[in-house]
């Protein structure tokens, strides 16, 4: 357990002056503002490498129904097949994969969100699906959530310094009830945005600005995790940088770990200290981002790999392109055996007989396919 | 009338040196309740037969906008061009008449869009809404159009195409519906074919194919292509020549081998800084500063200052290059590139004249 | 341009948090609570005539229903004199006389009264029994919803003026209190239960239309607890369409109120009524014509005006409107 009312107070003074942003008069403007040193990335919240989130053979099955009034069920949809992730303090996990996967599902089941069908997600050692009452109201303040969705995130009802104060409604252990509004402000400080706009709300914000403040809510609970979910697909290029910036800052400040899931791969590749390949519900390669993107060795992953296009104009054309055939099967009717079969190139009789484990195979990290072979398809910059 | 020769495909066109079209310092306004939008603001660009000419800007940068203006699909109001010019072969397409603009739609100009399940109609077979094309423009029996359909659907990869002609859209995936509209968009073998975010929807394997088959079909009719979209790897993998808009102009242009290798415009060289690549793990992002502008109050001088990194204000100016006064023109910096900063030179790393 | 582009331009005049400092406007921050949806409604249907019109005649019916003595230029609409039976109207009795010689313009603005009262109760009930079914079939879903959603079906198969005619009917040989009286309330309650249907429909999508969203997921994945999710997010979100929904039930339920009147099973004389009115004048619609006239010009005066004021409510509520 961590210490929520000690570590609280060292996180809230740092938060007004380790900020580098230069836009905020008001506490700059503030003698009076508590300028403590930044605190040890982490010190109170035990060493770095412990594992935080152990999520072990985890499965979500939606039921299909047919009927108005009384329902019948005709089949599931396995969304969440069998996924296996380890999430450990301080560090980034990028979950990748394409749309419907169900990698969003992975992250709606990590905040509790949706109850998982099988399998378990242990965080700290212990069951979140067994935590009653207060073990489960801690774990949701210690495991927080940003969206896709910067329009859809908030309530366009209420001021952005409700929002942001929001979660010390519901934890009002985190911040007494004194000083709130000062601390709404230190936060909006520190994700970017002027302090002064705590009045205003939503749908006077861009894209941009508007994830800054689904980020200050997620951090006003001081969590330890953040489940980043698609959070900068939705915005522009240049602001993309700002966001993911921001987010590498927060996480050395406050020694967060990041579960970031996004389709982008250059953008999970450049924030993440491991990925992780998803494919029709369950995981199909894991290892460091210089593992899986320089040598990836599952099938799949080197199709993904070798569709993104690249931006350097002398590594045009450098790499095989993979086409792959056919569309993602149904995660109604998933193939046997192995789900990817069905569009691989190197698919035998064993791969529709025997579902591949993830394991390591001689790669140096875990691949779930009977045939793993690394193989380079993205071009390294020699540059 | 327009005496426009639409009947012979474009690979037959002799070169004869214009252009396939022209805009001309394009102007386009949004008149709102809260003011004058001003979307586009002067682009100029040129396309010739089986060029590939990238648009690419953020959202709000008027790079669909004045693509619809092209296409005369434009809602006026509240749109308003209210300057310049579009030539398609040589014809101002503004001076023509509403009929004569749509005669080019079609077998002219044609495009397809980012929302492919939005832009085909529900209640229609796909086999029926591609037919559609030939019994509207060339008079074909039902019979007939449906036969073509198929070939239609044939060339743009859908497997099975003569079983799926009766399909509703629906039953398509993302990406077959994708090549659905390009199908329909090709039927007619337009000159120009401008694709607006064609694959910004797609997921990443399937933008893949479809950026293939856009490239292959160039390739089979020599059409002219206008790419429109905000993702520099496809601009690099797809596009020969590439024009970046900021707040309505075009503020670089020139080949993708030479922008991209060296940007000569500030906001070229942030976005390149901004977006992470799949090569390596790189550093830390460079991000541009700040939002993009509101175009209903565009900053003064050059659009760009607010957020340039480069600006020059005040006594650091050089005489008539101050960036928060004086507007930069898009201008020739070195042979082949042209850039709207007063200090391409410098981003450059070439010396000034 | 989309409407997700033209809602990004508008974003971009609040320059929040730029971190360059120049590009941002001077922004008046000293106002509490600024731009709320509400404030920019409000905005919005002060710049609609269509609003004002509404407002205006909805004002003066209200104030002709609490003060009708001022609007009825000093007559008594039950002081009558036969021998003026059907006058014309005339500069004293500008809307003339009825058959029983009474003051008409003074019946008229007397019958103000239990058209509105009608309205609002019936209006008031129906918001009642559609928000509070409307939210528990959308929030719980399933089979609660499944069950309240067919007992509204079993409603919508009855037409409201073929329901209210019914139950008006029966109503008097029942023992039920307000029900049996035949007055405002029990027109109201007959016009409120096989109305409500609609607000019900209304508030289930809105509910389950928010619950969905993201901001509810935040607030769900923090830990709050269903009420506050349901006080703080969905209801405050929900409510738009149902006021705009509301405001024109009222011209719609004092229409019907006028028919089930004409009918002969809503209000019973000695009461005061326009569909009483409406009523009695259409014998005599050739030789007075002004009796029929009237009552009709001034209940759909009415009825628009509700109508109006929905209408610009609707636009100024509608987010999509807003760009």
């Amino acid at each position: 357990m961590s210490q929520p009312s000690e570590h609280g107070a060292t996180a809230a003074s740092s938060l007004s002056k380790s900020s580098p942003s230069k836009s905020s008069p008001s506490t700059e403007a503030a003698p009076g503002a508590p300028t403590l040193a930044k605190p040890a990335p982490s010190g109170l919240r035990g060493s770095l490498g412990e594992p935080l989130l152990e999520i072990r053979g985890l499965q979500k099955h939606f039921p299909l129904t047919q009927g108005i009034v009384f329902k019948r069920t005709i089949g599931h949809v396995r969304a969440v097949d069998g996924v296996d992730l380890t999430l450990r303090r301080g560090e980034t996990v990028g979950l990748v994969g394409e749309s419907g996967c169900g990698k969003s599902t992975v992250s709606k089941l990590i905040v509790a969100l949706e109850r998982p069908t099988g399998g378990s997600i242990l965080y700290k050692g212990k069951d979140v699906a067994r935590m009653g009452g207060r073990a489960l109201k801690e774990y949701r303040r210690e495991v927080q959530i940003i969206f896709q969705d910067p329009y859809a995130s908030l309530n366009p009802r209420m001021t952005v310094g409700d929002i942001v104060a929001e979660g010390w409604a519901v934890h009002d252990d985190v911040a007494p009830k004194k000083g709130r509004l000062k601390r709404t402000q230190e936060l909006l400080d520190r994700v970017g945005l002027n302090p002064d706009y705590v009045n205003r709300y939503p749908h006077q914000f861009s894209g941009g600005q508007r994830q800054r403040i689904g980020i200050a809510r997620a951090l006003a609970l001081q969590p330890e995790v953040i489940v980043c979910d698609e959070p900068v697909s939705a915005l522009d290029v240049s602001v993309q940088a700002q966001v993911v910036n921001l987010l590498e800052d927060l996480q050395d400040e406050f020694g967060l770990s990041y579960l970031f899931i996004a389709h982008d791969l250059s953008v999970v590749r450049h924030i993440s200290d491991r990925v992780a390949v998803m494919y029709l519900g369950s995981i199909v390669e894991e290892g460091t981002d210089a593992e899986v993107y320089g040598s990836p060795s599952h099938p799949y992953t080197q199709a993904l790999l070798s569709s993104v296009p690249l931006h350097e104009p002398h590594l045009r054309g450098q790499k095989d392109r993979i086409l792959l055939q056919g569309d993602v099967p149904s995660p109604a009717d998933p193939p046997s055996g192995c789900r990817f079969r069905t569009r691989c190139w190197k698919a035998q009789d064993i791969c529709a007989q025997e579902p591949p484990a993830l394991v390591d195979r001689g790669q140096g990290h875990p691949s779930a396919c009977h045939f793993a072979e690394a193989r380079t398809v993205v071009p390294v910059d020699a540059e | 009338m327009t005496n426009l020769d639409l009947s012979k495909p474009t690979s037959e066109l002799a070169p004869s040196g214009t252009p396939l079209l022209e805009v001309d310092d394009l102007h386009v306004e949004f008149r709102t309740r809260g003011g004058v939008v001003n979307a586009v603001n002067g682009v100029s660009y040129s396309l010739a037969a089986g060029e590939t000419l990238a648009i690419l800007g953020e959202s709000g940068s008027g790079k669909s906008v004045s693509a619809q203006a092209i296409m005369g699909i434009l809602e006026t109001p509240p749109a308003v061009i209210n300057g310049g010019g579009i030539w398609f072969q040589g014809k101002d397409m503004l001076e023509m008449s509403a009929e004569d603009q749509r005669k080019i739609r079609g077998p002219g100009i044609s495009m397809i869009f980012q929302d492919a399940l939005s832009s085909l109609n529900p209640v229609y077979s796909v086999g029926f809404q591609i037919g559609e094309m030939f019994r509207a423009h060339r008079g074909l029996s039902k019979k007939e159009a449906r036969k073509r359909a198929i070939e239609l659907m044939d060339r743009v990869r859908i497997p099975a195409a003569a079983r799926r002609v009766d399909d509703y859209p629906h039953q398509f995936s993302g990406g077959m519906r994708q090549r659905v509209m390009i199908a329909m968009a090709i039927a007619l073998d337009p000159r120009i074919l401008i694709a607006d975010e064609p694959t910004t929807a797609l997921d990443v394997t399937v933008q893949a194919q479809v950026m293939d088959l856009l490239k292959d079909l160039q390739g089979e009719t020599g059409m002219g292509l206008i790419l429109i979209t905000h993702d520099l790897g496809v601009v690099n993998e797809v596009a020969d020549n590439v024009a970046v808009m900021y707040a309505g102009e075009i503020v670089e242009r020139g080949t993708v081998d030479d922008v991209f290798s060296k940007p000569s415009h500030p906001y070229t060289e942030g976005l390149m800084g901004s977006v992470p690549q799949v090569e390596a793990k790189g550093g830390r992002l460079r991000p541009i500063a700040g939002q993009p502008p509101n175009l209903a109050r565009i900053p003064s001088g050059c659009p760009f200052h607010p957020r340039c990194a480069r600006r020059r204000l005040g006594a650091d100016a050089a005489p008539g290059r101050e960036c928060a006064t004086d507007v930069p023109p898009l201008r020739l910096v070195v042979p082949g590139r042209e850039a709207a900063c007063h200090y391409s030179e410098e981003v450059l790393g070439v010396p000034a004249e | 341009m989309t409407d997700q582009q033209q809602l990004d331009l508008r974003k971009d005049e609040v320059e929040a948090g730029t971190t360059t400092g120049l590009a941002s406007p001077s922004v008046d921050v000293t106002k509490e609570r600024q731009n709320s949806l509400w404030s920019d409604a409000w905005g919005e249907l002060r710049r609609n005539p269509l609003f004002w019109i509404g407002a205006v005649l909805g004002v003066f019916f209200l104030l002709m229903a609490l003060v009708p003595q001022v609007f009825a230029r000093g007559a008594d609409p039950r002081s009558c004199d036969l021998s003026n039976s059907r006058g014309r109207p005339s500069a004293q009795h500008w809307f003339g006389f009825d058959t029983q010689g009474c003051d008409y313009l003074a019946n008229v603005v007397y019958g103000a009264r239990n058209s509105l009262i009608i309205g609002v109760i019936a209006v008031l009930v129906i918001l009642l029994l559609g928000v509070l079914v409307g939210a528990i079939a959308g929030y719980y879903g399933g089979f609660t919803d499944g069950i309240l959603a067919r007992i509204a079906d079993i409603f919508y198969a009855l037409p409201l003026i073929l329901g209210a005619l019914v139950l008006l009917r029966v109503g008097p040989s029942t023992g039920i209190p307000i029900i049996n009286s035949r007055g405002p309330g029990a027109v109201a309650i007959a016009l409120a239960l096989f109305g409500w249907m609609t607000a019900m429909r209304l508030v289930r999508s809105q509910v389950i239309a928010v619950k969905s969203s993201d901001y509810v997921a935040a607030a769900r994945a923090m830990g709050a607890s269903g009420r506050r999710i349901l006080v703080r997010h969905i209801l405050p979100n929900a409510v738009a369409p149902v006021l705009v929904y509301a405001t024109i039930t009222i011209g719609v339920i004092i229409a019907a109120e006028a028919t089930l009147t004409y009918l002969g099973v809503g209000l019973q004389r000695p009461a005061i009524s326009w569909g009483l009115q409406i009523e009695a004048g259409q014998d005599s619609i050739r030789t007075a014509p002004h009796l029929v006239l009237f009552p009709s010009l001034i209940l759909t005066l009415t009825v628009m005006a509700f109508v109006m004021m929905g209408d610009a409510l609707r636009d100024a509520l509608d987010p999509r409107q807003r760009a």
